[in-house]
């Protein structure tokens, strides 16, 4: 037993919470001892300092620090043997480990964990709106309901789910054998759980949870119960997870490129994730500053946010805009990578206007940081910015709509095979066009004046998230499917999920685009009764939605148990993750791949994107791979 | 993958141009039915009766910008639906082809700076006539009156500044028909959002600042005033009524708001009025009218319990906790929480006892 409790595991990171929380208890005698206050003892004191405190340890305790505070204490670092690369038992799962294939899949599987924590949170306040008035739930409860549901999906499904999808298949795709750093990659993922657990935690907060919205806007943040602080620390730790990756990304695209995989020669998945990984490291740093502001107002009385104190209320919408507008780009970049893989590969054809798709997406991250104010267009900010950001937000719709065409294009005279990865995909590009189209609307400031707030914005981010970002996660989800697992899944119940989704999605999101325009806020338990025969309807299509989503669930689950074995290359794809196994090798390539040409060279007579030299001597992966890492850490 | 195999061997050898030939897809054929399904579209965008009743000479100046966006958005969306589906239809995988591939088409520079140029040029169009809507719809009008709107957790407090004296404060939105009118909008705790639907205009109302909005109501009638910043529990119940009304009608009411306001000052130093604490606050605390309906007092406010029902037959001692300790007891189907808990500070002792003893009457408890 103490051998466990020593060793990296969940028995130390058991202990190492419990010394976590007598830590909290420990430094708030302390700190209210020495200044007299009284009581001493404060609970909601203990545990703002153990929503900090205890994820720190608990990591610690998993292990994922071990090599660093070895290394750090001057103690002898035990050199990777890469013994635990790679997944053996579902147990292996649960653990700190290294391999980026184990950590994609990690991901992926944690996301849509909450995804359907998520969903069953939005069939809960669908169930209270079916009906004005209140009747399964109170306001404290719905207002932490919408609260959860934007913070769990915004933060721990749609961001983490794209660098699941991209952790797994982007190091295959540039012909890398992991990651450029594997231990700070197996720390990012495990401060997701943490975040998403300490969100779902905060419905048992004294209080309630936390129920300003994912917009946390000061000072009603500053002014509500603890469950606040369990939104203002989580988003910490999500965030530090998310900014580790992007590094992780950005490096292992810039150095760990195969030979001859030069910029203009990479999936275009991958160029969307260089320029996600971009906005993310600019942009993330100021959800992080946005948070503490709070944090210490609430906790600390800082007055940051107190208008009697000469605090400013505006500053924290700028801060908290000036990240969560790129992070709209952030949550919807990778997902044009996934669609250019898809359509390239289904339609038979080269993407059209290949650098022209790589340009476009770094306009949008230049654009993305010239826009912030327009969710501010009513907020009482200086009025001559509102011109400025009105203009971008309507530029931007041109490189998106680059990206658009140029997709078109390259379904023109293809040979369109229609599985399920690519209904997903033309579903997407319709439905993307919608929410493209309501944003341009929204950049009109004549227009948003009278429709922010309301039940049309609320059509415009779900029609982005869900019919956008949504629908290319699954569409990458059942396109990276054989590959992940080496089984294929079901195709008819594919076609039966992607049917169902996309008709109940357009029957639930719809409506509200008119509901909203009729004057229906959003962010509300209880509505006039004029709105009430739409959100009935809103209310039954969206549990259609829900049930859709459990065909998608059964597939999965049933395929990956028991679905038939997947050839290396069942698409017959060019890039460089379908010429190894599935799934792959455990150091992905046994032989280093030379890159010859383009990733979509479809309909070229013997084109190849890359060559693997039969009896070539290759150097060692494992060394290969870790030598330099070794020297950077 | 047997089956493969058996297609791969009887694959012809046809070249991607011979599978997928030019002009297969009818590019005229498209444009007939993409014109038609524009026509269409846009015909039913512009029935569908979008919007509320249009109150104000702002209303129907966005209402006109929406219908512009509605006709160059629908063919734009028509545009991409009709591509994709007629791909689908003319250049799916048919039985044979499961080999074959697509013409390697990697680029058209001539196309691709139509379709930037295009979108930018049609962006920046509709930024300029935006623009000049905005400056229209915010110009400041001749003769405009001032209303200060004050916000604050669940109500809306309107105060009508008076050449001399004190404003008229009033928890009913009086508006007179066809004069401009400029809203100052402050708060006294968290963030709102001042909305009336029927005016299209809307503002924040920021601790700290003074935001303002110009609107000329130009239709009679009732028109909700809806709170559209999230700002805590009683964020949805934050709604009350906005009554545009003739001059005439404008000047009798503000007549009868000055009346009793002046009566009470006459009175100097007199027992504190429950009624009018009741309807009108005491400048520091909220009216209990804004959210309570109470048929003495004229009042229809439903955020809260109805008292004339909920107060009936109840003593002094279960007012009092009532008003002071508002949390105490929850009627059914109201929520805790959304009530100020301030009354106990706010009122005076007489004041609180005025109010008690005007309930009691006025609900014959």
């Amino acid at each position: 037993m103490a051998a466990k409790l020593r060793a990296p595991g969940w028995y130390r990171a058991a202990l190492w919470v419990v010394i976590g929380i007598a830590f909290s208890y420990g430094l708030t005698l302390l700190v209210r001892g020495l200044y007299g206050w009284d009581p001493v003892l404060k609970g909601e004191t203990v545990l703002q300092i153990a929503l900090i405190a205890t994820p720190i340890t608990f990591l610690g305790g998993l292990g994922a620090f071990d090599y660093w505070l070895y290394w750090a204490a001057g103690r002898p670092t035990r050199p990777e043997d890469h013994s635990n690369h790679g997944a053996h038992s579902w147990k292996d799962y649960f653990k700190v480990n290294t391999d980026h294939k184990v950590i994609g899949t990690q991901y992926v599987v944690t996301s849509f964990f909450f995804l359907f924590v998520g969903g069953v949170i939005a069939m809960l306040m669908r169930a209270e709106l079916a009906q004005p008035g209140n009747q399964f739930v109170d306001a404290e409860t719905f207002n932490g309901l919408f609260s959860v549901h934007a913070s769990l999906l915004i933060f721990l499904f749609i961001i983490p789910v794209f660098a699941g999808l991209a952790n797994y298949v982007l190091p295959l795709m540039i012909g890398a054998p992991d990651m450029a750093f594997p231990r700070l990659n197996a720390l990012s993922f495990w401060m997701l759980p943490v975040a998403g657990v300490m969100m779902m935690l905060s419905f048992f907060a004294p209080g309630g949870s936390f129920a300003s919205g994912w917009t946390a806007y000061a000072p009603l943040s500053t002014t509500q119960p603890i469950g606040q602080v369990f939104f203002t620390i989580g988003v910490q730790f999500a965030g530090a997870s998310s900014i580790a990756t992007a590094l992780n990304f950005l490096v292992t695209i810039i150095t760990m490129r195969a030979p001859g995989m030069s910029f203009f020669r990479m999936p275009l998945l991958v160029w969307a994730n260089f320029s996600t990984s971009l906005l993310v490291v600019i942009a993330t740093p100021f959800i992080a500053a946005s948070q503490f502001f709070v944090l210490l107002d609430r906790g600390l009385g800082f007055n940051f946010f107190n208008a009697g104190a000469g605090g400013d209320v505006l500053m924290y919408q700028h801060v908290f805009w000036f990240y969560s507008h790129p992070a709209v780009y952030i949550m919807m970049l990778p997902g044009f990578g996934i669609i250019s893989e898809i359509l390239a590969v289904k339609a038979r054809k080269p993407v059209f206007g290949y650098r022209m798709m790589a340009f476009s997406l770094l306009a949008i991250v230049v654009l993305g940081f010239t826009v912030w104010a327009h969710h501010m267009f009513v907020s009482g900010m200086q009025e001559w910015i509102r011109i400025p950001m009105m203009v971008t937000t309507a530029i931007i719709a041109v490189p998106t709509g680059i990206k658009v065409f140029s997709w078109l294009a390259t379904l023109w005279r293809g040979v369109l095979k229609l599985d399920t990865p690519m209904l997903f995909a033309l579903g997407f590009i319709t439905m993307f066009v919608l929410g493209g189209i309501s944003g341009v609307m929204l950049a009109i400031i004549p227009f948003t004046i009278h429709v922010s707030d309301t039940y049309f914005i609320v059509a415009h981010i779900h029609y982005v998230l869900f019919g956008g970002s949504l629908f290319t996660i699954f569409a990458g989800v059942y396109y990276w499917f054989p590959k992940m697992t080496g089984r294929m899944y079901d195709e008819t119940l594919g076609k039966i999920h992607f049917w169902t989704t996309f008709v109940f999605f357009n029957i639930t999101f719809a409506p509200m685009h008119l509901i909203g325009i009729q004057g229906m806020p959003r962010r509300v338990a209880d509505y006039a009764q004029e709105f009430a025969d739409w959100n009935l309807i809103i209310s039954l299509a969206s549990f259609g939605v829900g049930l859709s989503t459990l065909v998608f669930l059964y597939n999965i689950v049933t395929s990956w148990r028991g679905g038939p074995r997947a050839s290396a290359n069942p698409w017959r794809a060019l890039t460089l993750e379908w010429q190894v196994s599935s799934p792959p090798p455990i150091f992905n390539f046994d032989q280093v791949p030379t890159v010859v040409g383009g990733p979509y060279e479809y309909g070229v007579p013997g084109a190849v994107h890359g060559v693997f030299r039969k009896g070539a001597e290759v150097a060692q992966p494992a060394g290969a791979a870790t030598a330099p890492q070794t020297e950077r850490e | 993958m047997a089956e493969e195999e058996t297609t791969r061997e009887g694959a012809s050898p046809r070249t991607p141009e011979e599978v997928r030939p030019k002009g297969q897809a009818s590019i005229a054929q498209m444009l007939i039915i993409g014109a038609i399904a524009s026509a269409l579209g846009i015909a039913l965008g512009l029935i569908i009766d979008w919007f509320p009743t249009s109150a104000s000479s702002q209303a129907s100046k966005i209402d006109t910008v929406y219908d512009v966006l509605l006709i160059v958005s629908v063919p734009v969306f028509v545009l991409v639906t009709v591509v994709v589906l007629f791909s689908v239809w003319k250049f799916r995988q048919r039985p044979g082809e499961e080999l074959a591939d697509g013409p390697p088409i990697h680029g058209n520079t001539r196309l691709e700076v139509i379709w930037t140029a295009i979108p930018a040029i049609l962006l920046v169009a509709l930024c300029t006539y935006a623009y000049v809507t905005l400056t229209d719809i915010e110009e400041a009008q001749a003769g405009e009156m001032r209303i200060n709107v004050i916000g604050q957790q669940f109500t809306w407090t309107f105060e009508y500044p008076q050449a001399e004296g004190e404003p008229i404060r009033s928890n009913q939105l009086y508006l007179p028909e066809g004069r401009p009118v400029r809203f100052h909008v402050t708060t006294r705790d968290v963030i709102h959002d001042f909305w009336v639907p029927a005016f299209r205009m809307k503002i924040d109302a920021v601790p700290g600042i003074e935001t303002k909005v110009r609107v000329t109501p130009d239709r009679i009638g009732r028109y909700p005033v809806v709170c559209a910043e999230l700002c805590g529990l009683g964020h949805a119940l934050m709604r009350q009524t906005a009554h545009v009304v003739s001059r005439e009608d404008f000047t009798a009411w503000m007549e009868e708001q000055r009346r009793p306001a002046e009566e009470q000052e006459g009175g100097g130093g007199g027992a504190p009025d429950g009624k009018t604490l009741f309807t009108q606050g005491n400048g520091q605390s909220t009216a209990c009218g804004a959210c309570h309906t109470l048929a003495d007092a004229g009042t229809s406010g439903s955020s809260g319990p109805d008292l004339d029902a909920g107060l009936k037959g109840r003593d002094e001692e279960f007012i009092r906790r009532s008003i002071v300790e508002p949390d105490a007891e929850i009627a059914q189907g109201y929520n805790a929480g959304i009530m100020p808990k301030n009354y106990g500070q706010t009122l005076s002792p007489e004041e609180l006892d005025a109010l008690v003893s005007y309930l009691q009457e006025a609900t014959g408890g």
